[in-house]
């Protein structure tokens, strides 16, 4: 048996790790401030959701041993999404149930993982942050953190104590952002207008800010609000949190670009 | 078509496998277990029957008794300016009451096209969801139910039940089903066109119960 | 009906530019959902309910023959027939030939999804009978020659001032000066020419939402009454049904009944729910001479074996539907066949074959609305995903999202390799982004055709953590 470490594996997930270090950031910054030591394994991927949700089904049981073996060594995993959380929690023990030498293992992984926003508020029981940001936010529930693993409370608890933050809900802040994974590049006209339902929805709100705990949706609901020439701003829940609210939004420039 | 009910019943067989042969198939159907029932439909209460017919705007009045039914009919069709000539159900509970004094005109028989209103009576009212419980046979002719305008259904409050599964039981209790058992829940209606709802697609346009309070004296 | 599921990209597309088909889908996401929201807080117990339901259908799926033989034997001593058919031929062939023994000339029809499937009215038609739908939104369609957009609003796609060119063109004796503006119009007209109909029909066809093997009763659903004068006018009464709609008891019939409308429309209960169980008895004043039951199998029992067994509990609400994203940005005519939403798109490929339908458990995000709203609990996303395994099994392996998924996969099971590789095309992707998102990126125009690609910040993170970094 390998030694288990009392650290918390931070699992960034893909698009994180490659588009958004700034959530990668402010998830170990949250995780440290509920009092936990963070590591971050160096031969973390991907959770392997690309080829599991296509079908390739012997691909992502190759991916899910992987990540099962990384971060096996762990008290806890922590995901800052609700999608990859939900492959590893959900979906890896079924995957895995016929292989003999992982079933057990994917199953202790499953249990010992958390999404992000539930682990701050259900296992470390934090209540509030001492983040600042006084902007009008609407936040969306990312479909596989909300239906796979019940997270909804988790971030307006703590959204709640964010100071001068006002949380408009939206009513249909449930409804899908059409993102779906390859789902977008497969059918990109029904995910555009499944996403400009979901902007509308936002937009008359009244915020200024999309908040969520995806990254694939956030993107998507970036990419489209920019295509449209809208101001509103697209963050991940963490950023906020963590008070790294200060860099760019998604899809924004560093500085404002001429002309 | 014995060769295909062979082939659906093995093919069936097939999919399932072996299984237990104590199944509990029997037992289900000797004894039949009790649903869920809800606790709106756990007790026989007028009010609960009340509130689940003005939600599909069935309308509802009240009769001390049945020599009282033709007169509070009457007022019915009077206040809506509605025809006094009924088709009345063939049966003996309704036949001998005051219509004429109450100046209403009635046939007996089954439901025709030109019947503007009909009275029948109904089997039992579930208190649950303000359902009528109306069941075919020579004394009450679904046709009654379902071709004219003004579907009009006599009740007593001795069959209010509370939730279907009472209603069931009444039915056992009687013997074997009737060919027709109908809940009727509101006048018929449609939402078809645009999703907005109208009232009166095919049979009655408004459905109008009486219920006879039986044992208040 | 041809399935035209095999184009469904192309059908979604003229879907999403038809304005007045749009419009009728944001109505439909501002209803049912509302509705059955209310409904669902009502009703404390009904998630025990829904449990309940859940249990009963697996019990009885378990033994679906010996509930299907009883149901046989019963509706047998109640004096009514039953006829057995594997497939939808056996069952076209079988229901023209009691209405040719009965010699009718015209018959109406309840609203049927098996009837659908199997499409009858073209079989009927074709062979000399005068076929008419009663349910006012299946009576638009025949009349428009279109199949249904919806399992429970088949006409749902519509607005109104199509519906009255269809009745101008239809109706002959309508009048040109009559106004048909107003909803109440239309359905005056159509209660008119359908009174006639259901006057002068020799046999009535209806679905049944349950067959009860406890009395061999049929039961059928509807708000509107029709299947009540459907089958009561006639002289034969045939029911269609498939041999998974059988429940064991009355009582189990209620508690399916309990979930079925509070997730189709939002109501407690419709407006009428019928048990027929045989012909008219002695003494009766109407009813049929003559009730059929045509039980069809085409391709349940398959079902029964593997993965898609669970789909047999669906109880057609529509829920799924009236929930789905996707649904709502196309309708139902674009999956293009019967069965539409979550609910088609894992019937589909099992009734008419996986390679014409391959496209449509694709057409998911796999957002699990359908499986959180399904009054049988039916785990949808999971079938989807087993038939994205079965299409992958046999797909060519050439296509370039196979391709690109297999060097994604490649690069994904080589740390090393994959921290180099994503650490690079961020990093100059970052510096080649002047806005902080990209118009458009080569090999990427599937998303930037009508999004900005939003740009990566810069170095991976991972690797940036492990150099010490801290933010």
């Amino acid at each position: 048996m390998a030694e288990t470490s009392p650290d918390v594996a931070l699992f960034a997930t893909c698009l994180v790790d490659a588009f958004r270090p700034s959530v990668g950031f402010a998830a170990a910054k949250l995780v440290e401030e509920s009092g936990s030591r963070v590591v971050v394994p160096e031969a973390q991927t991907c959770c392997g959701q690309p080829a599991y949700n296509s079908g390739d089904r012997a691909t992502a049981t190759k991916i899910a041993k992987q990540v099962v073996d990384t971060f096996a060594p762990f008290a806890a995993v922590v995901v800052p999404s609700g999608s990859c959380a939900g492959m590893i929690k959900q979906h890896y023990p079924a995957l895995l149930a016929d292989d003999p030498a992982y079933a057990a293992k994917a199953k202790a992984l499953a249990a010992k993982t958390h999404e992000l926003l539930a682990y701050l508020v259900d296992v470390r029981k934090m209540t509030r942050c001492a983040a600042r940001c006084s902007r009008t936010a609407t936040y969306h529930d990312s479909c596989s953190g909300l239906r796979e693993l019940g997270v909804k409370a988790q971030p307006r608890t703590l959204l709640k104590s964010v100071d001068g933050l006002a949380l408009i809900e939206a009513p249909n802040a449930e409804t899908c952002c059409g993102f779906g994974g390859t789902f977008c590049v497969k059918y990109p006209e029904v995910s555009t207008r499944i996403v400009d339902a979901k902007i509308t929805d936002a937009i008359a709100t009244g915020a200024d800010l999309v908040l969520g705990g995806d990254l694939g949706c956030l993107m998507t609901i970036a990419g489209r609000l920019s295509r449209q020439g809208s101001t509103v701003e697209v963050r991940h829940v963490a950023e906020v949190l963590a008070g790294l609210d200060d860099r760019p939004a998604i899809g924004v420039a560093k500085t404002p670009p001429q002309g | 078509m014995s060769v295909a009910r062979a082939a659906v019943l093995s093919s069936v067989r097939r999919a399932l496998g072996a299984r237990p042969s104590a199944s509990g198939v029997e037992a289900r159907l000797t004894e039949p277990p009790p649903g869920v029932i809800p606790a709106r439909g756990r007790n026989d209460s007028v009010a609960m029957f009340l509130e689940g017919a003005a939600r599909v705007g069935t309308t509802v009045d009240r009769a001390a008794s049945a020599a009282e039914v033709p007169a509070r009919i009457a007022a019915y069709l009077a206040e809506r300016n509605l025809s006094t000539a009924i088709k009345l159900a063939p049966d003996p509970d309704l036949r001998d009451l005051p219509w004429a004094e109450a100046q209403l005109q009635t046939r007996e028989g089954r439901g025709e096209d030109h019947d503007t209103v009909s009275v029948v009576q109904a089997f039992a009212a579930v208190a649950e969801t303000g359902t009528l419980v109306m069941i075919s046979g020579a004394e009450s002719p679904t046709t009654l139910n379902c071709l004219p305008d003004t579907h009009i259904v006599v009740v007593h409050s001795r069959d209010l039940v509370g939730a279907y599964d009472d209603a069931w039981a009444r039915l056992r209790a009687r013997g074997a089903l009737p060919r027709l058992v109908t809940w009727i829940t509101g006048p018929s209606r449609t939402a078809d066109i645009e999703q907005e709802i109208l009232v009166g697609i095919h049979g009655p346009r408004r459905l109008h119960v009486v219920m006879i309070d039986d044992g208040q004296a | 009906m041809d399935a035209t599921s095999h184009t469904f990209s192309a059908n979604a597309r003229t879907a999403l530019a038809d304005v007045k088909l749009q419009r009728a889908l944001d109505r439909l996401a501002e209803g049912f959902p509302a509705r059955r929201r209310d409904a669902v807080a009502r009703l404390p117990e009904f998630d025990a309910l829904r449990d309940a339901a859940v249990a009963i259908k697996d019990h009885t799926i378990l033994n679906l023959d010996r509930y299907l033989e009883r149901f046989e034997a019963k509706v047998l001593e109640a004096g009514g027939r039953v006829h057995w058919c594997r497939d939808a031929a056996e069952a076209r062939a079988t229901i023209l030939s009691i209405c040719t023994r009965a010699k009718a000339k015209s018959v109406t029809k309840g609203k049927t999804m098996v009837g659908e499937e199997i499409a009858i009215n073209d079989h009927l038609a074709a062979n000399g009978l005068d076929v008419v739908e009663t349910d006012l939104g299946e009576y638009i369609i025949q009349l428009r020659g279109e199949p249904p957009s919806h399992i429970i609003a088949p006409a749902i796609h519509l607005s109104k001032d199509q519906v009255a060119d269809t009745f101008r063109k239809a109706h002959g004796t309508l009048p040109p000066a009559r106004p048909l503006t107003e909803s109440r119009a239309l359905l005056e007209e159509a209660r008119t020419v359908l009174r006639s109909r259901f006057l002068g029909a020799d046999v009535g066809i209806t679905g049944a939402n349950f067959l009860i093997a406890e009395t061999g009763s049929t039961v059928t659903v509807t708000n509107e009454g029709n299947a009540e004068l459907t089958m009561t006018l006639p002289r034969v009464h045939i029911v269609l049904a498939s041999i998974e709609k059988v429940v064991p008891t009355l009582e189990d019939a209620a508690t399916m009944l309990r979930v079925l409308a509070r997730s189709a429309t939002g109501q407690d209960v419709s407006v009428y729910t019928s048990f027929a169980t045989g012909p008219r008895r002695p003494g009766d004043l109407d009813g049929p001479e003559e009730f059929n039951v045509v039980l069809l199998d085409n391709g349940r029992s398959a079902m029964l074996e593997g993965e898609l067994r669970e789909m047999l509990r669906c109880i057609r609400c529509g829920a799924c539907l009236n929930h789905c994203p996707v649904y709502a940005a196309v309708g139902g005519h674009a999956y293009g066949w019967v069965y539409s939403g979550p609910m088609g798109a894992v019937l589909t490929p099992a009734l008419i074959g996986l390679d014409p339908a391959k496209h449509l458990p694709e057409a998911s995000t796999l957002c699990g609305r359908c499986e959180e709203v399904c009054p049988m609990r039916i785990p949808i996303p999971k079938m989807l995903r087993h038939w994205r395994e079965r299409s992958w099994q046999r797909g060519p392996s050439a296509t370039r999202s196979r391709f690109g998924l297999a060097v994604w996969a490649f690069v994904a099971a080589r740390p090393r390799l994959y921290r180099w590789a994503t650490g690079a095309v961020a990093a100059l992707l970052a510096r080649l982004a002047t806005r902080g998102r990209f118009a458009w990126l080569p090999f990427a125009s599937a998303w930037t055709g009508t999004r900005d690609f939003p740009a990566p910040e810069g170095r991976g993170f991972v690797a940036s953590w492990n150099r010490g970094e801290r933010r």
